[in-house]
């Protein structure tokens, strides 16, 4: 089962919907909450981060008996030092983001915490890709 | 003397704190044992607890999506922060309640944890 949604930079009004979105859909097929939670707090922090550092991006959601992959593929100055943003703290997040209760340098790690599988590869002034996946039988 | 640790209703927490039901009034039966007090919703994230009241002086959307994500059932808006009627639109469509109280975090927190909610660090 798939499902794409677009995010807009910039757009925190609406930051968080395509979690929403794919939280309802994970509900009604009847998965184990705490694999929603799981699946939804790494696509949640995700979103927020190519709405707070992207000009745009889409979300790619593949739900399969065994696993479920989302894949987020944002427009955007990329990251120069994949290393270095992965560190708790580090963050390049503006006032705005800050102010919306993010921007402390902890959902990269936190997205990788929840995730089973996690890779991320960005191409500075091009943009990011992040694709994680998270096993049900386990 | 050590605080017994107990369970609480919603409706318990919102009489602690003198709080106002700003939506949820049929959830209010609801019970949590854990409190978590933070402005920070990367934070608020980080926890694997269910079951649990958010303390937040934090009011806008993303405070309702982060409790949405998180599965946190209640959130309550500290130091007479008020939410927007857009809030309660999405806190009343996942089915959390929603409190605001006039105390600040601290004080707000010590009422819980006096009477028993639990930590989760």
């Amino acid at each position: 089962m798939k499902f794409e949604y677009t995010i807009d930079g910039g757009d925190f009004t609406n930051a968080g919907y395509a979690s929403s979105q794919v939280k309802k859909v994970l509900k009604q097929l009847n998965v184990d909450p705490k694999l929603i939670k799981r699946v939804v707090v790494c696509l949640y922090e995700a979103e927020v981060n190519v709405v707070a550092h992207a000009y745009s991006g889409i979300i790619y959601t593949d739900i399969s008996t065994d696993k479920i992959v989302v894949k987020l593929v944002d427009k955007g100055p990329g990251i120069p030092d994949i290393d270095l943003a992965m560190q708790k703290g580090f963050s390049t997040a503006s006032t705005e983001v800050r102010e919306m209760g993010f921007g402390a340098g902890m959902g990269l790690p936190n997205i990788k915490n929840n995730a089973d599988e996690f890779k991320l590869e960005s191409t500075v002034n091009q943009g990011t890709t992040l694709e994680i996946a998270v096993f049900l039988n386990q | 003397m050590p605080i017994k640790q107990m369970t609480m209703t919603l409706k318990e927490v919102a009489n602690i704190l003198d709080a106002k039901v700003l939506c949820g009034h049929d959830s209010l039966d609801s019970e949590v044992d854990f409190a978590f007090s933070s402005d920070l919703m990367s934070d608020v994230l980080t926890t694997q607890i269910d079951r649990m009241v958010l303390l937040t002086g934090l009011a806008n959307v993303q405070a309702i999506r982060t409790a949405e994500m998180s599965d946190v059932e209640c959130i309550v808006f500290v130091r007479n922060k008020k939410a927007t009627q857009e809030m309660i639109d999405l806190a009343c469509e996942n089915s959390i309640v929603l409190l605001e109280c006039k105390s600040s975090m601290f004080k707000a927190s010590g009422l819980l944890y006096g009477k028993g909610l639990k930590a989760v660090f």
